[in-house]
């Protein structure tokens, strides 16, 4: 195993939190509901990150505490289950409650999970309400999906049959294909988490084998082998070769004839790595800073250096899952600068001194590094677009081009 | 327990991160945990601010929580005052912090630092952003004037004093600040109608003031209050204790502009009013028979009191709307909204419920709607066209171009801003109307998109709440009635066959319904 040195920081960290993961999961599952049980603060943070307000009547909201709830004049249950209520009047569709922990709800420790348990009885079955922590003292950004999907570990039915589980947010596009590709390979039964529909749970069982898409879905990996199923370990389906190795992870799981998988997955390979050639001309030899931020970063690292042939400057991630982050640094050089956590402060100092070609970061950073003269990508849009397996790779590869390009192209003299 | 979809306003330490992020060598530590970084982005993005706001947040982590919290807290104070070397400190909490009761801006205080710390308290639970702002510069400037407050029984000093010492009047232009609705070319545009009138401008604040400005903010002969929200309380304060006289009018609109000016004049005591330079085309193209088609177009009215205010006004008497709604989500500000209202015979819807507002704004049937980002969004929903008047804003609501509200130039802009849209509605409805025409192929796409006019094709609703049910010929002459009014015709005609017990509606109960609500 290698061993890297890594930097460990503490300070500002420019990270959302796990209330974020609410924008791409709501859209994931349309009979969801998402309240967040929260201040003004959270409010403001959810309808922030969203950017715009895409629905007149978004499937999130906050149920915000007052001062009446704080001095317990009002006894904050009855008050949730009155919220509760007038929101299900409104919104016969949802189907699954989700009760989001925040800062405060944590702090005055409001048990949310009893609240979910009572207010499930009470809707007997038509709705399903179940209670997860999204808030900063606890959770980063992606960590939010990480833990609304361990919340719903407990309510998938048991099935031992063989079958494999793709757990983390694909766009639906993307998951359409993965489904095409894993029955080319001759995987037949794939089921997701989380499903399109808050209803459609997986089953899971001592047959299920879990393939994680996504980097930062510790916490459901681990309950979701603590039922039984097995996880498998391989980087992460970003640029050709982890998706390729995505793929034959799960190929040799079921034992697919080796043969077979290379002559599926070959042309992709080869497709994929023509798409990302004419962008991998604009990255090559370009030197990348990626602040910690979406958990996605060593992924996205490793895809930049080993098939853009960019250079690592500094991957910054906010935690570090070595279970889950293994085969991932595996594939990354050995003298990688690795740091975890954040000192804002010292970290753009480091940015300064290295004057990195591209910096990936979050939005509250990008226009001020623009204008000290550093090209940035915000992270944030990783996490919404389509940007998973071999067919992606080259629309992965120019998220990263283009601010180059654009920087090429504008000239105002 | 309050359930919120989308807020008007964020939580008061925003407000306080406007006023930081206005100033100059001002730094704000926020004791606040992982996740409120996610304010920078309010300014670096919809400002597109080139620099991050000068705030350091502690983010401290469940971990910390059985440990020494405080002790992160003076680190981070210590930190920030290293590192930034700013003239005055804010310190304050957000809502979770405010709950561990680290007391933050006490801790800093004893700190032995020379340089003035303000100890912000604002209660996360109950107040918001305009009130956290507000509160925030009011108590940076008690702390910086305190020094030069007037001694009990000491004579005010007078804002004609100009003249004695033989120099030009200056004022203070207090209010503008970021996230604010285009404060930044407001400052130009007022500094200007000052200029035309030979006075000085002496500190304009929060936006692009440093502490040292602020201080400076007495040598001035009196304050403009330009943005109630964020400095009524502070201009009050400089009144009651530094005795210095604040003009209280705001320049939006013709009428407002020109009596901005009187005020001025006579506050200052100028000999005579200069006369207005011919600076804005808004009176000749309200009254150009071009503007004909403007007269009492139904306007619904939400915004920032401010903005809601200046915005009924010039509506009603400077364009010849008719205004049927008016409100606004600022409580602070009620009172004002409430007269305003009344004034034009409505009553003032007060709420920060978008979906509140939505439903009035639904009811009024209006055929423009002046409203906030949220507003837009609820109007396009509707179908009615709308321009932004006021915060909260988007992105597209900060031009890079020169677009006052205030001032001369602002009637200019106002005039533009609202009458495209109108006039955007009404080539809708001509698309409607003519769309059955030879030269409207099928599929003809009108500049919202097919959506709206598949919508306008479908059959009116039959179904009625009044006990009525509509005949054919009814729902036929139903859909020939213009989109934008079509629902406040279905309920007046649903009204009056209810009122005289009529089961049927037919095309000539329509009519008759018409008749009788012209009259």
């Amino acid at each position: 195993m290698l061993l890297l040195e890594i930097l460990k920081e503490n300070g500002q960290r420019e990270v959302f939190c796990g209330l974020t993961s609410i924008v791409w999961l709501h859209r994931r599952m349309p009979d969801a509901f998402f309240l967040v049980v929260g201040s003004r603060t959270c409010a403001h943070l959810v309808q922030s990150a969203a950017g715009v307000m895409i629905f007149a009547e978004p499937r999130f909201g906050t149920a915000i505490l007052g001062e009446r709830d704080l001095a317990g004049l009002a006894d904050a249950n009855e008050e949730l289950d009155r919220v509760v209520g007038d929101l299900l009047a409104r919104r016969p569709e949802i189907r699954t409650l989700f009760l989001v922990g925040s800062c405060p709800s944590e702090v005055i420790k409001l048990d949310l999970a009893k609240a979910a348990e009572r207010l499930s009885t009470r809707l007997q079955g038509s709705v399903r309400v179940v209670n997860y922590s999204g808030s900063g003292i606890e959770t980063t950004f992606t960590q939010g999906e990480d833990n609304a999907l361990t919340a719903l570990v407990p309510f998938l039915p048991r099935n031992d049959e063989a079958q494999l589980l793709l757990v983390g947010t694909l766009a639906d596009g993307v998951e359409e294909r993965f489904l095409t590709l894993f029955e080319r390979l001759g995987i037949t039964k794939v089921a997701s988490l989380p499903p399109r529909r808050s209803t459609d749970l997986p089953s899971l069982g001592s047959g299920t084998k879990v393939l994680l898409a996504q980097p930062f879905l510790g916490a459901t990996a681990r309950a979701l082998q603590a039922r039984g199923a097995q996880l498998l370990s391989s980087p992460y389906p970003l640029g050709v070769e982890g998706s390729s190795l995505w793929f034959e992870a799960a190929a040799t799981a079921f034992g697919i004839d080796p043969a077979h998988t290379a002559s599926v997955l070959n042309p992709l390979k080869e497709r994929g790595r023509a798409a990302v050639a004419p962008h991998r001309l604009e990255l090559e030899g370009k030197r990348l800073f990626l602040l910690p931020d979406s958990q996605m970063e060593l992924a996205l690292g490793r895809f930049l250096h080993r098939e853009c042939g960019m250079e690592l400057v500094e991957v910054g991630t906010p935690y570090l899952d070595r279970a889950l982050q293994q085969p991932e640094l595996d594939l990354l050089p050995a003298n990688l600068n690795l740091s975890e956590g954040q000192h804002l402060e010292k970290q753009l100092d480091r940015v300064r001194a290295a004057k990195p070609d591209l910096v990936v970061c979050g939005m509250g950073l990008a226009n001020p590094l623009e204008a000290e003269g550093i090209a940035t990508k915000w992270s944030i849009e990783l996490v919404f677009s389509p940007i998973h397996g071999c067919d992606q790779a080259g629309d992965l590869a120019e998220l990263f081009a283009r601010p180059l390009r654009r920087r090429a192209a504008l000239a105002f003299n | 327990m309050e359930l919120t979809l989308w807020t008007y306003e964020g939580p008061p330490h925003v407000g306080a991160m406007r006023i930081a992020t206005s100033m100059e060598g001002l730094h704000y530590v926020l004791h606040a945990p992982q996740g409120d970084t996610y304010a920078d982005l309010l300014f670096t993005m919809i400002e597109r601010q080139n620099k991050r706001p000068p705030v350091t947040y502690t983010t401290f982590q469940a971990r910390d929580l059985g440990g020494d919290t405080a002790d992160l807290v003076k680190r981070s104070i210590s930190d920030a005052v290293e590192r930034f070397k700013p003239e005055a400190l804010l310190v304050g909490e957000s809502c979770t912090a405010e709950l561990i009761q680290d007391q933050p801006g006490s801790l800093a205080q004893g700190m032995g630092f020379n340089l003035p710390i303000v100890n912000l308290e604002l209660p996360a639970y109950s107040k918001k952003e305009n009130w956290g702002a507000s509160e925030t510069f009011y108590q940076l400037l008690r702390t910086l004037l305190k020094d030069q407050v007037l001694a009990p029984g000491a004579a005010k000093p007078s804002p004609s004093r100009w003249r004695a010492e033989g120099r030009k009047p200056r004022l203070n232009l207090l209010g503008p600040s970021l996230l604010g609705f285009r404060c930044r070319d407001d400052v130009i545009e007022v500094t200007k109608l000052l200029a035309d009138m030979g006075i000085d401008v002496n500190v304009v604040a929060p936006l692009g003031a440093s502490p040292s400005d602020l201080k400076r903010i007495p040598e001035a002969d009196a304050n403009l209050c330009l943005y109630p929200e964020i400095v009524e309380s502070s201009c009050s304060w400089l009144e009651r204790q530094l005795g210095m006289a604040v003009v209280r009018t705001v320049p939006i609109g013709i009428g407002a502009t020109q009596q901005f000016r009187e005020e001025i004049a006579t506050v200052l005591g100028l000999d005579q009013l200069p006369p207005a330079p011919e600076r804005s085309r808004m009176p000749w193209y309200s009254q150009s028979v071009d503007s004909t088609y403007l007269t009492g177009k139904r306007v619904f009215i939400f915004a920032d009191a401010t903005h809601a205010i200046a915005a009924a006004r010039i509506a009603s008497k400077e364009l010849g709307f008719q205004v049927v709604g008016l409100g606004s989500y600022c409580r602070e500000q009620a009172r004002a909204v409430r007269a305003a209202a009344q004034e034009l015979g409505l009553e003032a819807l007060i709420s920060d419920n978008y979906l509140e507002v939505e439903a009035a704004m639904a009811a009024a049937a209006p055929e423009l709607v002046l409203g906030t980002q949220m507003e837009r969004h609820s109007a396009k929903r509707l179908g009615i066209p709308c321009a932004v008047i006021s915060a909260p804003l988007h992105v597209q609501d900060v031009p890079a171009r020169y677009a006052p509200q205030m001032g001369w130039e602002g009637a200019n802009v106002i005039f533009d801003s609202w009458v495209h849209p109108l006039m955007m509605g009404l080539e809708e409805h001509l698309i409607g109307m003519f769309r059955h025409d030879f030269e409207f192929v099928e599929g003809h796409m009108s500049h919202k998109g097919q959506k709206t006019a598949v919508a306008e094709t479908a059959a009116p609703e039959v179904q009625t709440d009044a006990g009525c049910t509509w005949a054919n010929s009814g729902t036929a002459e139903l859909g020939r009635i213009p989109f934008f009014v079509r629902g406040k015709v279905k309920r007046n005609t649903e009204a009056f066959a209810q009122e005289r017990g009529i089961k049927e509606i037919t095309d000539e109960v329509l009519y008759e319904a018409k008749a009788h609500f012209t009259r």
